[in-house]
């Protein structure tokens, strides 16, 4: 990373270890497209990488303005990459709004590629600016490369016949083979992508390979001079195998399919359109091969009770949400936990509360998520640190939900849902499988003639009839799965107070006392790996706690003041609820505890509770992710021989994505 | 898939070991006995069949009934019958809400199972009343109810749960009263027909609301009263003495005396079950200038919510295998050898 310690400060000219490259534009300008591509000419080149789009909360932005700017970051590099990059080296500026939001955070020195065609005074006025910033000076301590895209993307593209505006569509792809070859990136899987994508109209597909490769020749020919010059990433050393790119939407989907596919069920899934979790709903619509039924019901609330439904039919039920769609499946989430049914209800956190801001991101929802329903209502939670990881996750929750029959949540966040990064593929075989074998009259023992079960004396009419115990337990504390239809096994339940084994509707006190214990005993027991430390050794002078998104950069921070030769551990938990059985010792065994999160103090209030210790939160909530530079300065509190100066609120950053917001 | 062959069962195999809760009077008894006398007609197999409610007095149906049983959450039970039909749709299910649970905080609901046509009876109990909290009024009591929470009377206009279904999109509404010998032949219809059946039947609450229905429903002048639909006969009532023409300057349904039995000659129209702006008639009929329509009102099936979503997967999964490694590896892809040198 450039960023990084041992990194060259001052631009690109040198051989990082990591480039930062943002693209920005506005809404039409096909931002998002091009960093897709570049994404995986970067993957296809053998890079680490890690991707922040940002786009809009608008779908068509009034053109040029600042609201309807769209960008698309990437961090790449010859090592492991984490995080999406703090501050850009290179930014790609397709009009006057795009170069306006994001020039604060360029790094100094950085490179400022931008299109003079889109410079006029109209869209500068849109822009708020009342020079040309690529005239008067103001760019002066960037490198700039400005000169008209626009004349030349209308220029390569003239021998199909386009008129200007479909002509100058094909920016995006002129932009991108500049920048394939500042990069030195081979064109043909972009050239093959174009024709799959134009396939029924091939004009197309040619005026952009034409713009594409005007864009690279550009940059082979032309006499960039100063401090532009190629530059070669080379490969990272990473585990061979076969690899892709996966979003966290995707690999949430995959793990779902997966993880039904392991427990040997169909799955039905839920959902009702919501930013930023409708993708998974998408996706999954696609797959209906694998047994997959996708509804998309009414509202958020009929979207989970249709998968308590199909569960209790005998599907694995899922459903997926943002915070305020969580919000309303709250009381059928109470449903599932006191029916005991499985259920795997998918949080992609964003900003809060009520709407708040939609297409940011934020871990504000672990509350309501570990505490926030009617009565005890126990259930598993756990939280996904990267895209790839949402894979093993989601398995994880379909695991735990059918083996313990209760609802269990999965958070990730609209970071995690949306980024991109490289995944090696697993092989399904490596999978352990955990089959469901629902209850029937004989595994409940209920199939002889004539047996009599204990709870049967209390029934009407012949003694000697045995009762279905849909409430009796086996040693994990996990109640049989019976799905109607099977012969001899009808029982009633529901969200009403059940007597132990029958399921009766019982309120009496001793009841109530044994079921709420029950439930809250069997979550508690909900088998978990104990924690390990991310990075660091045990029994230092700081643990920093994390959970979800802020893995990357907590690992880094934590990665650059262990160089610097501070004790500090990164400790990162997966299990959130129940927590994993030796965090608390591990804990105790730091000096002191440093949780930063994405909300204002959530976890850190979790683990005092459990734990009752000394916990500081290091908060964020601009919807921005945290910066490796301002978690490093965090830790370096606790080293700097200043008392009572550690953990507190991070700032907004004005210089980093997402930023539309301070501009509205 | 389960299977489904008609089965012998009596009203005991229909009735479980619970003490039933209701209180004493209450309507509901006389339909849980209707439905438990209907389902052994019907060749209903117990281990298929799930009832589903929501909450409400109606809700504790399906305790009393020896089948499967869902006692879901308040308004909802349209939404978790629609998860099970589509997870098993061999499974026969009959829901069960009240004007409260289905028309108020479920409403949104019960449009959306109706419009869809997932194959269920829906049996709505409509008391006009909240009863399990006590008497507070509901979205079908009467303007000037008087109740804990309309002390001075109500003045929100009544829901019409018949024409709330219809304009839902429902393709079979049919009324019944919870006291009425002919309510079986009700179910049985909704039971027959392929797609949502919605039922409306008024109960009544004997501590509530006690008696509100006896307008029409009391058994003394009921034929004066009472309009029991039959599809393929003439709207007759009153001992055939009056029936129902249709008034063509003023599109609507209107009273006529029928003398000597001549109903044709009074204009008398013919019942069709599948006339929909018949049965939009019927149900905004105000009852006292008219009477009762009771029975089948429409009954016009068309193809249901779980046969397109079981067609589209098996048209989605022609030809596929369910091959998850080919799966996880889609889209783009390299490979890394081992000295990560030189990628594919």
């Amino acid at each position: 990373m450039a960023t990084a310690a041992t990194a060259p400060q001052d631009g690109i000219s040198d051989t990082p270890e990591a480039v930062v490259v943002r693209f920005a534009g506005d809404s039409g300008d096909g931002m998002q497209l091009t960093g897709g591509q570049f994404t995986l000419s970067t993957a296809l080149a053998g890079n680490d990488l890690a991707t922040f789009p940002d786009f809009p909360a608008e779908i068509r932005a009034p053109t040029g303005t600042l609201f309807g700017v769209s960008a698309f970051q990437i961090n790449f590099g010859s090592r492991e990459i984490n995080t999406a990059g703090d501050a850009p080296d290179v930014l790609v500026a397709m009009n006057p709004a795009a170069l306006k939001v994001n020039i604060s955070a360029l790094k100094p020195g950085g490179l400022v590629i931008a299109d003079t065609g889109a410079f006029t005074k109209r869209n500068l006025d849109k822009a708020h600016y009342d020079s040309n910033p690529l005239e008067d000076g103001s760019l002066a301590k960037f490198d700039l490369l400005a000169f008209d895209i626009s004349e030349k993307t209308i220029e390569a593209v003239k021998p199909y016949g386009l008129g200007n505006k479909d002509a100058l569509r094909s920016k995006n792809m002129w932009t991108l083979g500049l920048a394939l070859w500042l990069f030195d990136r081979d064109r043909a899987p972009i050239h093959e992508w174009l024709k799959q994508k134009f396939r029924r109209n091939p004009d197309i597909a040619d005026a952009n390979i034409a713009a594409l490769d005007a864009g690279h020749a550009y940059g082979e020919t032309a006499e960039l001079s100063g401090p532009i010059k190629q530059l070669h990433m080379p490969p990272v050393l990473s585990e061979p195998g076969l690899y892709r790119t996966v979003t966290g939407a995707e690999a949430v989907s995959l793990g779902l399919v997966a993880g039904a596919q392991l427990a040997k069920l169909p799955m039905f899934f839920g959902g009702y359109p919501i930013t930023p979790a409708s993708a998974i709903l998408h996706h999954l619509a696609r797959l209906k091969e694998f047994g997959v039924t996708t509804f998309q019901a009414e509202d958020e609330i009929a979207a989970i009770c249709a998968a308590i439904g199909a569960s209790y039919a005998g599907s694995l039920g899922v459903t997926s949400s943002s915070g305020p769609g969580i919000a309303l499946k709250t009381e059928a989430m109470g449903l599932a936990i006191m029916t005991e049914l499985p259920l795997v209800i998918v949080n992609s956190q964003r900003g809060g509360p009520s709407t708040g801001l939609p297409t940011k991101t934020e871990q504000s929802d672990l509350y309501q998520a570990v505490y926030g329903r009617n009565g005890d209502a126990p259930m598993p939670v756990i939280a996904a640190r990267s895209p790839s990881d949402s894979f093993e996750c989601a398995i994880e929750a379909c695991r735990i939900a059918v083996q313990y029959m209760t609802p269990v949540m999965l958070l990730t966040d609209g970071y995690i849902a949306n980024a991109a990064e490289p995944w090696k593929v697993p092989d399904p075989e490596t999978f352990a499988p955990f089959p469901v074998s629902f209850a029937d009259a004989d595994s409940l023992g209920l199939a002889g003639e004539g047996e009599v079960d204990a709870a049967g004396a209390g029934s009407k009419g012949d003694a000697s009839q045995a009762v279905v115990q849909p409430y009796a337990r086996d040693e994990k504390g996990a109640r049989p799965w019976i799905r109607p239809g099977t012969p001899g096994l009808m029982h009633r339940i529901g969200g009403i107070e059940k007597a132990q084994g029958t399921g009766h509707i019982d309120y009496s006190p001793d009841n109530h006392q044994a079921m709420t214990d029950a439930r809250r005993d069997k979550v508690l027991g909900v088998d978990r790996p104990d924690q390990e430390i991310a990075l660091g050794e045990p029994g230092g002078t700081l643990a920093v706690v994390g959970w979800g998104s802020t893995y990357g950069p907590i690992l880094q921070a934590v990665r650059r003041s262990i160089a610097k030769g501070r004790k500090v551990a990164h400790i990162h938990v997966r299990h959130i609820w129940p927590l994993p059985a030796n965090l608390g010792e591990l804990l105790r065994g730091f000096d002191h505890v440093l949780v930063p999160e994405m909300n204002t103090g959530q976890f850190k209030t979790v683990l005092r509770d459990q734990y009752l210790i000394d916990a500081r939160p290091l908060t964020k909530t601009s919807g921005q992710p945290f910066q490796i530079a301002e978690l490093e300065a965090a830790i370096g509190k606790y080293f700097d021989g200043i008392e009572g100066n550690e953990g507190g609120e991070v700032p907004a950053n004005d210089q980093q994505l997402p930023n539309t917001g301070i501009l509205a | 898939m389960n299977d489904m062959t008609p089965i012998t069962t009596t009203l005991k195999d229909w009735e479980t070991d619970q003490e039933v809760r209701w209180c004493p009077g209450c309507g509901d008894y006389a339909i849980l006995k209707a439905v438990q006398r209907t389902l052994p007609q019907l060749g209903c197999d117990p281990k298929n069949t799930v009832f589903v409610s929501g909450i409400g007095c109606s809700s504790r149906f399906p305790y009393y009934i020896e089948s499967y049983g869902f006692h879901t959450i308040h308004g909802r039970a349209p939404a978790v019958a629609t998860g099970i039909k589509l997870a098993n749709p061999a499974l026969d299910i009959w829901l069960v809400t009240g004007d409260g649970d289905g028309l108020s905080i479920g409403g949104n609901h019960m449009m959306h199972v109706l419009r869809r046509n997932v194959n269920m009876q829906i049996m709505l109990f409509n008391n006009e009343i909240y009863g399990l909290t006590k008497g507070q009024a509901s979205p079908t009591s009467r303007e000037g109810t008087r109740s804990p929470s309309t002390p001075l009377g109500s003045y929100d206009h009544p829901a019409k749960p018949a024409a709330f279904a219809l304009g839902s999109g429902a393709r079979f509404v049919a009324r019944g009263f919870d006291v009425s010998k002919k309510l079986p032949e009700v179910l049985i219809a909704a039971h027959a027909h392929n797609g949502a059946a919605f039922i409306e039947i008024f109960q009544n609450c004997i501590v509530y609301n006690k008696d509100v229905f006896d307008d029409f429903a009391a058994p003394k002048g009921a034929e004066d009263r009472q309009l029991w639909l039959e599809d393929g006969q003439p709207m007759l009532f009153a001992d055939g003495t009056k029936g129902l023409a249709l008034d063509t300057v003023n599109l609507a349904l209107t009273v006529v005396d029928v003398v000597d039995g001549d109903w044709q000659a009074a204009g008398v129209v013919v019942h069709d079950v599948r006339n929909r702006s018949l049965a939009h008639m019927l149900v905004e009929m105000p009852f006292g200038p008219f009477p009762m329509a009771l029975g089948v009102l429409y009954d016009h099936p068309r193809p249901t919510f779980e046969d397109a979503v079981v067609a589209e997967r098996a048209q989605a999964s022609e030809g596929k295998q369910p091959d998850l490694a080919k799966l996880l590896a889609t889209g783009q892809t390299w490979t890394v050898d081992g000295t990560a040198a030189d990628p594919v």
